[in-house]
């Protein structure tokens, strides 16, 4: 395939994806019979609702997006300074990870009233919700990574009488940088998912504070579907957003030398 | 024959542990400019003598010195390439080459012009911003070869640096190997499993036995440098060929401990 087509193919491809998707949907859509129709509202009827609760959901965007890039970045630099503690040794890794495992295993409804106790509803609680959730793939991926670093490379800046500084910075950072975008990525995932789930059980409407989560519950208790549809696509964007916006980061840093951005001529 | 050793080794045990003897009481010296060459069963020693030489590891008992010091007290002195190449791959060539000299502090306007003159001796001058990634076996291994003369080391250690070429690579390394030695007199000690390669490239040939590691035999190569292509043709290089390789065969198989 040439460079040209394989370009055209990427966008040409998902788009036909996309046509056949829609018109599944009003196929299944007009298939129900009419009084059951409200199950799946039509692509048009949903983009009707977009229009009509535009600013609510626009407010509701920025307040989850606010959350989740809070917990996010939060996760990212804690992640990270913890991450380098745990490399130290494995005597500080089996000392903390049970505890850092009871974290990532309470559920998130179940944390939820415990943050509001401690930080409020609102945003605050949903930040920080979010910062448990995004956290643990985050330092998971980062230590693993700082941890396997090549033993020869290792070798190398002991052969040269590296400081443990410079075996830091110089070796063993970069060489755990493809774990931490596996990490981030995840947690870009997450991020938002967990934003909107922690905006459901600890979020607050006070002073226009609610966000998409908070949301999808009025609407669905209106029974306002096409805009309990809308908000889901919402959520569903925010999480492509920050995905693509990792994706890039990682592109960025590591296209010239990683593998898995190799591109050879045949 | 009054100068004074460059590498001494006196009577150098090495166990790891509690484990078996891998070097037993190796004694040898070697000259400042001699190019020794290290051949000898898998799992011999060969790589664990230079990772003492290299103070990566302690000698167990013995004395082993190098410029009149301890390994590790005279690692400023050497210069080590790894049977891998061993570049980082988020750096390019250039930076490849720069590391060891940053890492001891060099200046970077002398560390600049080092990397670049040492790359032009192993010619790759115009691979300077390519990334390993894009380069072949061979070249990676010339990136090595030149990182490690760019700390212009008095001695330098090589553990089957060509193991993994093909031949026609590795006797074209094997002179240009040489043909840079030409310019720096470093002293050598080169481990590898080729006797044609050993021949080629050192005056001496340390041919060593298996389980305790020792000296099985010391062989003299004669053959003046510069060494080219047609020394690989000539009647003494091919004697020498044969006699180190018949010697190789005589390397006890069943170990000694074994057989006892
Ligand atoms: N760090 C270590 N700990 C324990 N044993 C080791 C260690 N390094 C090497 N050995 C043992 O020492 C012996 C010699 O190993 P060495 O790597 O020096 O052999 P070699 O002559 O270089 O072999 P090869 O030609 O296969 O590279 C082997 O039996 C090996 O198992
Ligand atoms: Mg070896």
């Amino acid at each position: 395939m040439s460079p040209r087509s394989h370009a055209a193919s990427r966008i040409l491809l998902p788009a036909l994806t996309g046509a056949v998707v829609i018109a599944l949907w009003y196929g299944i859509h007009f298939y129900l019979t009419p009084e059951m129709r409200f199950l799946l509202p039509t692509p048009a009827a949903i983009l009707d609702a977009f229009r009509e609760h535009r600013a609510v959901l626009a407010s509701a965007t920025w307040n989850t997006a606010q959350g989740a890039l809070l917990g996010f970045g939060l996760a990212l630099v804690v992640s990270s300074v913890l991450a380098l503690l745990l490399s130290l040794s494995p005597l500080v890794r089996t000392s903390l990870y049970p505890y850092l495992m009871a974290l990532q295993m309470t559920p998130l409804p179940v944390l939820a009233p415990i943050c509001v106790i401690w930080v409020g509803a609102g945003l605050n609680s949903v930040a920080l919700l979010t910062f448990v959730i995004a956290f643990f793939p985050l330092v998971v991926n980062t230590t693993q990574g700082l941890i396997s670093t090549d033993r020869n490379l290792v070798e190398l800046f002991a052969l040269y009488r590296a400081s443990r500084w410079q075996q830091l910075l110089r070796l063993r950072v970069p060489a755990a940088l493809p774990y931490f975008f596996t990490g981030l990525r995840i947690a870009a995932t997450i991020a938002p998912i967990g934003a909107v789930v922690a905006d459901m059980n600890a979020g607050s409407s006070a002073g226009g504070g609610g966000g998409l989560g908070f949301q999808a519950v009025i609407y669905a208790a209106q029974a306002k579907y096409p805009a309990l549809f809308a908000t889901a696509l919402t959520t569903c964007a925010l999480g492509f957003v920050l995905n693509a916006a990792v994706l890039t980061l990682a592109w960025l840093t590591l296209r010239h030398w990683h593998d898995a951005y190799e591109r050879r001529d045949r | 024959m009054a100068a004074a050793p460059l590498v001494e080794f006196r009577g150098v045990t090495k166990r790891f542990g509690d484990g078996p003897v891998v070097l037993d009481r190796i004694t040898f010296s070697a000259q400042p400019g001699d190019f020794v060459s290290l051949i000898g069963p898998s799992g011999c020693g060969k790589s664990t003598a230079l990772r003492l030489l290299a103070g990566l590891s302690p000698v167990t008992e013995g004395e082993l010195t190098v410029a009149g010091r301890t390994p590790d007290a005279a690692a400023a002195e050497l210069a080590y390439v790894f049977q891998e190449p061993t570049l980082l791959p988020w750096l390019t060539v250039a930076h490849n080459v720069d590391l060891p000299q940053r890492l001891r502090g060099v200046p970077a306007a002398a560390r600049a012009a080092t990397t670049r003159r040492v790359l032009e001796l192993v010619r790759l001058g115009d691979k300077a911003a390519a990334y390993p990634r894009q380069l072949s076996g061979g070249q990676k291994m010339r990136v090595s070869i030149a990182r490690a003369l760019a700390l212009e080391p008095r001695l330098l250690l090589l553990d089957e640096p060509f193991g993994a070429l093909d031949e026609m690579t590795r006797e074209h390394l094997n002179e240009e190997l040489l043909a840079i030695r030409g310019a720096a007199a470093w002293t050598a000690f080169f481990v590898t499993h080729s006797v044609a390669e050993a021949v080629f490239l050192s005056n001496r040939i340390l041919i060593l036995a298996s389980q305790p590691g020792r000296i099985h035999h010391e062989v003299a190569v004669p053959l003046p440098y510069p060494r080219t292509d047609d020394t690989r043709l000539s009647r003494e290089y091919l004697d020498l060929v044969a006699g180190v390789s018949r010697l190789l065969r005589s390397v006890p198989a069943v170990p000694a401990a074994a057989r006892s």
